[in-house]
């Protein structure tokens, strides 16, 4: 099959839902960077508390996909979005809407662990107070512990919340950005392959966070481990070239694939 | 990570070898009841025993793949498919073994009738066993398909050939030590035939990813 950019593939399996769970709705959602066109047309519901992963090779447009849900796209010179997002049935990229304010609503987690510069409960205390969460410091301290908490990582730290948030190894520096994203009480996380820079113990707790958190939070993982997207996703969306070519419930994307192409790339006999 | 063509090929391979074993089982045992031959029958029981190892062999490669290559899609179900024809192929070894057995001890007695349809079963199964393996080598779920239908000639033939014998020892209960022997190889022939059903079942959902079993005729 010759495949070029300009392709074009109409999605297969289930992109939309009709069960009332959908937490996030995208019709025809498209991206320039320039003149490129990086996201073609893509229309898919994510359904509430839920893991749904992306995935495909480097440069499909997964990653930009994800940005157009939380605005990130908004602070990249000559990228143009079109189309329509909707969370909740309220329109994303409405004029009156705050792309802070929206962010507050959708913590974002990243392929390598970035804590501030700054204490561990600085870290994790930052979002809330300047959201205005918390009244006063009992109240900070409260969403600090229940934060670290639901991240798994309470106990580990417990006795060196004043210790620098680098300070910690590279897994626990990535629940610690957890904690930072669940610590303004989102509704949505979206995590840009979490575990990339994680060994295989790291990534297995976040993995069992994942699932944890999932029955609070609607999640969407960016990830290139197959395996990965297979042990935490509900639903997988293969992107492909910028096109969104097959989403379904992740068993069905892993065992009997409906499109050749998702076909060719989860038995890695891709391109 | 991938599995290599080449794993899937040696794989494919290996079932070719053990299936072309297991389908000469059924013709010797056969053929050594007709002709009155026991050291065909022996040599079957002898080589029950390559066919047995093929089954360890196939099932220890398809669970090193599946720990070391961690395969998805098209090629899990080939290998869980390969998992389960191989035991199926061995089944059916062991029910050659035991038309052997039935054979040996046959033929020390006096013949009872000529055999007419127990050659005619073992042809049927013998092809729905060689099909079976050719669709799942070919990912051919048509013929896979045509050998489930089969199957219903041979349980019809079964079927026959009890009532037939069931007539004789009734007339002449003399006859009914060896004509429970014959209704046993008409039974492991119509298990043959069964087996030979599953794998068909099996390829049918390695190709198009549907579960067939217990289905009614229809359905498939």
């Amino acid at each position: 099959m010759v495949m070029s950019h300009d392709d074009i593939f109409e999605t297969v399996g289930k992109p939309l839902l009709n069960d009332g769970r959908i937490k996030i709705s995208c019709r025809n959602v498209n991206v320039y960077y320039g003149e490129k066109r990086a996201i073609k047309d893509v229309s898919v519901d994510i359904a509430e508390k839920e893991v749904t992963s992306f995935i495909g090779p480097s440069g499909c447009g997964k990653s930009t996909f994800l940005c157009c849900i939380n605005r990130m796209n908004d602070t990249i010179k000559d990228c143009r979005f079109e189309g329509n997002i909707t969370i909740d049935g309220e329109n994303i990229y409405d004029r009156t809407m705050d792309p802070v304010l929206l962010r507050a609503r959708i913590g974002m987690v990243f392929q390598k662990p970035n804590p501030f510069p700054k204490s561990i409960y600085q870290n994790v205390a930052y979002g809330p107070r300047i959201h205005g969460l918390a009244r006063n410091k009992s109240e900070l301290d409260e969403i600090v512990i229940t934060s670290l908490e639901k991240a798994g990582l309470f106990n580990e730290v417990k006795d060196q919340l004043d210790h620098p948030g680098t300070s910690l190894s590279g897994g626990q520096q990535q629940r610690l950005c957890i904690a930072r994203a669940i610590s303004v009480q989102p509704e949505i996380i979206l995590m840009d392959e979490p575990c990339s820079a994680l060994d295989p113990i790291a990534t297995a707790k976040i993995e069992e966070l994942i699932d944890e958190l999932r029955q609070n939070y609607t999640i969407i993982i960016v990830t290139h481990s197959m395996q990965q997207a297979a042990r935490v996703s509900q639903r997988t969306a293969f992107f492909h070239l910028g096109s969104l070519v097959e989403v379904d419930d992740t068993n069905t994307i892993f065992v009997n694939p409906e499109h050749r192409l998702t076909q060719d790339y989860i038995t890695g006999r891709y391109g | 990570m991938t599995v290599r063509i080449q794993e899937l090929e040696h794989l494919k391979e290996m079932l070719l070898k053990m299936a072309a074993l297991v389908e000469a089982s059924i013709r010797y045992s056969v053929e050594s009841l007709v002709e009155r031959e026991s050291e065909l029958a022996q040599q079957v029981i002898a080589d029950d025993h390559k066919i047995n190892a093929y089954d360890v062999h196939i099932d220890e490669e398809c669970v090193r793949l599946l720990a070391l290559k961690q395969p998805m899609g098209k090629d899990l179900r080939f290998i869980t498919t390969a998992i389960k024809i191989t035991t199926d192929l061995e089944r059916i070894g062991d029910n050659s073994v035991n038309i052997a057995e039935r054979a040996i001890e046959l033929n020390k007695e006096p013949l009872l009738k000529p055999y007419i349809d127990i050659p005619r079963m073992s042809r049927i199964v013998q092809g729905m066993v060689r099909n079976s393996i050719d669709a799942f080598v070919n990912e051919d779920a048509r013929l896979a398909r045509e050998v489930i239908i089969r199957d219903d000639e041979v349980d019809d033939l079964n079927e026959m050939v009890w009532k037939e014998l069931m007539l004789i020892m009734t007339k002449d209960p003399s006859t009914v030590s060896r004509a429970v022997k014959i209704t046993y190889i008409s039974k492991y022939l119509e298990r043959i035939g069964d087996h030979a059903t599953n794998i068909a079942e099996t390829v049918v959902y390695m190709v198009e990813g549907k579960i067939i079993r217990h289905m009614l005729p229809d359905q498939i």
